[in-house]
């Protein structure tokens, strides 16, 4: 399984270990771990508290997988793992993780790179915060668009 | 029948998350249906950067739409 859609929490040891277990020409593991932001410094009512995911069921997932494929069309891979939570989150938490395995550095950590950029521009999720002065659905980001755009 | 989805705060200003209705007269892309369903749901007309996806695939305003699709309408989207 390489894409997981999940409310729960995932270990990133085992994660990445898994992703060169038993694979002796595996020679490079790249990772990404995204955790939830308390962006305090924005001001105290600005704090964020709690951050809840949505996610739109099973084009989630489809969307994952074409990113992934989309990565090994581009790289040389061997194993690859995404895992994205969904639901109420804390600040600290993680949100999401991306491991790639390949037999040299440069493909692993290009494609964990390729593939965040284009999770946060092509995968259907939306991070709504709590701050003490209520609920606020989070913006999408030029910048966003302008890191995928460069893989173009 | 068509079954439209809204997502996020989109959801929340239309107060539903699914609806199922009946393809409108005229409409064959998904930006006459946003017009259509806008005069029940003012929040697709006035959403910028609306997204939409036809059977869980993203799409522009101008794609196909026909009876028994599922079409999703949504803000651009903010994961990772």
């Amino acid at each position: 399984m390489e894409v997981s859609v999940q409310s729960g929490d995932f270990d990133v040891g085992a994660e990445i270990a898994a992703l060169s277990a038993g694979d002796v020409d595996a020679g490079a593991v790249a990772s990404f771990v995204g955790l939830v932001r308390q962006d305090k410094h924005q001001g105290y009512a600005e704090a964020v508290a709690a951050m809840t995911l949505e996610h739109y069921p099973g084009m989630t997932e489809q969307a994952l997988t074409e990113i992934v494929a989309q990565a090994r069309d581009r790289w040389q891979i061997r194993s690859v793992r995404v895992i994205h939570r969904v639901g109420k989150l804390l600040p600290g938490e993680r949100i999401v993780f991306v491991g790639v395995s390949s037999s040299h550095r440069h493909d692993a950590f290009a494609a964990c790179e390729f593939i965040m950029d284009y999770l946060k521009t092509q995968a259907p999720f939306w991070k709504k915060e709590e701050t003490p002065a209520g609920g606020r659905w989070v913006d999408a980001r030029e910048s966003d668009d302008r890191a995928a755009d460069r893989w173009k | 029948m068509l079954k439209v989805l809204y997502f996020a705060n989109l959801r929340e200003a239309i107060g539903a998350g699914a609806e199922s209705i009946e393809l409108p007269a005229g409409v064959a892309t998904v930006g006459e249906l946003r017009a259509a369903l806008g005069a029940r749901h003012e929040a697709l007309l006035t959403a910028k950067n609306l997204r939409a996806a036809v059977n869980q695939k993203m799409c522009g305003m101008d794609a196909p739409v026909a009876d028994g699709d599922e079409v999703a309408f949504f803000p651009p989207v903010t994961g990772g």
